[in-house]
């Protein structure tokens, strides 16, 4: 049993960064807005984390306060390149799938040139000193198994647990994600009874930026404790694939991401024991990508279906 | 309406250019302001590729690949399917030749012909299941060609270790002699480079992409379903059958860069971490390019170029190489957002219109 929480309290690491990014994803996605970009983004916070904590380090000569402030500095640089995602997609009514394969590259190509004049030439940046420390919770830490697997963990594993439910409600329950959603599923409408199209696909994209960013700085402060241009490495596009397995849905993604986040968590918990040495290792890596195609194959492929107007430029001419 | 505006209003041949000034122009103001000189930089750019005879086959060998994922992405955009699945078709198309290249021994005259093949073959098997899978499983082709690209990447490095690397090593050994597609003489004749097969099998999938797409029923099918899938369903085209056949012909591509990789340029094949992401370049190449064969051809070019170049400015003028990535970055922006360079180059064009109204008329059928 203590393994078992173990590999569940590990995977939780690995998947909180999946599930802010994938989270992000359901917002810009319900309002309409593809956002192909997420690992772009994800990228440009996990960068904004390692260099303001850095700084915070060596000359704010703060410590404690120092992977927060890395947080806020991810989230902050997540936003810089959704504004530009929405700036193209909603203003220009610029392909969203094109704009997002820019932020991808731009996103990698600015933030290694950066490191690369901040470190003088280096590919990747210094090691932090301070990142997150594992905070047990008090009492719930102390349930068995539960408490270990899930209530000793770092702060971003409960934020993450705050903003899924969060998000749930928002989506579904308030005036606001009602209208976001509409402006997703049919924009024409939307627009008919007053919606401002525009303003609910612009703060779509810019919640999804700023998800990205924390997922990404999540890494860094979390898992590496540097950035370089293996930091991310596809997480994105595997949160995109949580956010399509999830249903579009916060709850649905919290299980996609958990799922995913234990493939890379199997990948270390299995070498401890005995059996694992006659299986290449190549196949637990494959596994989790495997199963989920077998998922959607089944049953689950038919029925997923994205929000309507996900895709297009909202066009009021042809409405 | 007039005319001259109106080609503005498509993706036109002009915007593509302007699209590059201003894609080069954002990467000098990032050299600049990041204290380098961009004049010095682009300078060295340019030299690397067009300096030596070796220089420029090596820039050939940086264009080959990117132009094969170029032309997969793109075809399977022409008939409504995204393919961010190129990158795991490439590599098992890199696999495949290197196993027959290794492990298969035969005279020269069917040795590189088969290895050829099936890497095609596999490749294009690699699609055809993303295809399969949306056609009959309705399982979304992002998801799934992600998914495949992952799987792709550990089925190569399972094959890899376990069959053709010796222990302890991370590449395999050079494929027999018998399988190699290098060009001898004219590696030579460029001084070294790594010259191959693989330009000139890449132009001729250039031209088979626009016959097989224009020329045939099977073509006009295809792009029908792309246009609007409903409406082709409607007029009798059996859409399952033409998903799996776009991602089978789009796997062939991506997967004959793989080929060429192996059988012409390295010659072994390494264990990777990651992927090389040439897959996501043919994305941004297919885009660039209009999705037209020629437009891929052209944006490979430039890319392939800029890609190779940008080590020379590296070496010569220090700047970091991702300036380069930078660059490419802006220039699709700008072709995407072409609604941006409309705004700015209108008035400009307006006070003209009237002369280059009868040019317009023939630009606007391009594209």
């Amino acid at each position: 049993m203590g393994t078992l929480a173990d590999l569940i309290s590990s995977t939780l690491v690995f998947s909180v960064a999946l599930i802010f990014a994938a989270l992000g994803g359901v917002f810009s996605e319900r309002s309409g807005v593809f956002n192909i970009g997420l690992e772009g983004m994800m990228t440009a916070g996990a960068f904004g984390a390692a260099i303001a904590s850095y700084y915070m380090e060596t000359d704010g000569g703060a410590t404690t306060s120092s992977p927060w402030v890395g947080l806020i500095a991810g989230v902050a640089c997540g936003l810089v390149f959704a504004l530009l995602h929405a700036y193209a997609t909603v203003s220009l009514k610029a392909d969203q799938t094109i704009v997002g394969v820019v932020i991808n590259i731009l996103a990698v190509a600015v933030t290694l040139y950066l490191v690369k004049i901040i470190f003088e030439g280096a590919g990747d940046t210094a090691q932090l000193q301070n990142v997150f420390a594992k905070w047990p919770i008090p009492l719930l830490s102390d349930i068995p198994f539960i408490g270990r697997a899930f209530f000793n963990s770092y702060p971003t594993t409960y934020l993450a647990y705050i903003l899924v439910p969060l998000s749930s409600y928002l989506l579904f329950k308030t005036p606001f994600g009602l209208r976001l959603r509409s402006v997703g599923e049919h924009p024409g409408a939307a627009d008919t009874v007053g919606i401002n199209v525009t303003k609910y696909r612009y703060i779509g994209v810019l919640i999804s930026g700023a998800l990205a960013g924390l997922g990404g700085a999540t890494i860094t402060l979390t898992t590496t404790s540097n950035f370089s241009h293996s930091t991310i490495s596809g997480q994105g596009f595997i949160a995109i694939a949580a956010l399509i397995f999830g249903r579009w849905n916060p709850y649905g993604v919290f299980g996609a991401a958990f799922f995913f986040g234990m493939a890379q968590a199997l990948r270390n918990f299995l070498t401890r024991f005995e059996f694992s040495q006659s299986i290449p290792t190549e196949f637990l890596y494959m596994l989790p990508y495997v199963l989920t195609l077998i998922v959607l194959a089944g049953a689950v492929g038919k029925s997923v279906r994205g929000p309507a107007a996900a895709g297009e430029a909202y066009d009021p001419s042809k409405r | 309406m007039n005319k001259a505006a109106e080609i503005f209003n498509k993706p036109s041949t002009y915007i593509p250019f302007i699209a590059i000034v201003l894609g080069l122009l954002c990467g000098g103001i990032v050299m600049w302001i990041g204290g380098y000189n961009p004049f010095e930089a682009y300078g060295a750019l340019w030299k690397t590729v067009f300096g030596t005879k070796y220089d420029f086959g090596e820039t050939i060998v940086a264009i080959t690949p990117i132009l094969f994922t170029g032309l997969a992405v793109g075809f399977a955009f022409r008939t409504g399917i995204f393919n961010i699945g190129a990158d795991g078709q490439y590599i098992i198309g890199m696999t495949a030749a290197t196993f027959i290249g290794l492990k298969v021994h035969l005279p020269a005259f069917i040795h590189a012909p088969l290895a050829l093949i099936v890497g095609m073959l596999c490749g294009a098997l690699w699609g055809a299941l993303v295809g399969w899978l949306k056609a009959y499983r309705g399982v979304n082709e992002v998801i799934s060609a992600i998914m495949l690209n992952w799987i792709a990447l550990y089925l190569s490095n399972y094959i890899l270790r376990d069959f053709l690397v010796k222990k302890g090593e991370q590449k395999t050994p050079n494929i027999d002699e018998t399988a190699s597609l290098s060009i001898g003489w004219l590696k030579d004749f460029m001084e070294g480079a790594r010259m191959d097969w693989g330009i000139w099998i890449g132009l001729l999938c250039v031209v088979i992409f626009y016959v097989l797409l224009w020329r045939t029923k099977q073509g006009y099918e295809l792009r029908a379903v792309g246009h609007n899938a409903d409406a082709a369903k409607a007029a009798g085209i059996n859409i399952k059958a033409s998903f799996i056949k776009t991602m089978m012909i789009s796997g062939a591509f991506a997967g004959l860069g793989g080929v060429f990789s192996v059988l012409g340029v390295f010659h072994y094949q390494v264990v990777q971490a990651a992927s090389a992401g040439y897959g996501f370049d043919g994305i941004a190449v297919a885009l660039l390019g209009g999705n037209h064969p020629v437009g891929i051809l052209l944006g490979a070019i430039l890319f392939g170029g800029l890609t190779y170049g940008s080590a020379g400015m590296n070496f010569e003028a220090d700047v970091p190489s991702e300036i380069v990535r930078i660059v490419i970055g802006s220039i699709i922006f700008f072709v995407a957002s072409h609604g941006l360079i409309r705004t700015v180059i209108q008035p400009l064009f307006k006070k003209r219109k009237s002369r280059e109204r009868k040019g317009a008329d023939m630009n606007g059928n391009v594209g």
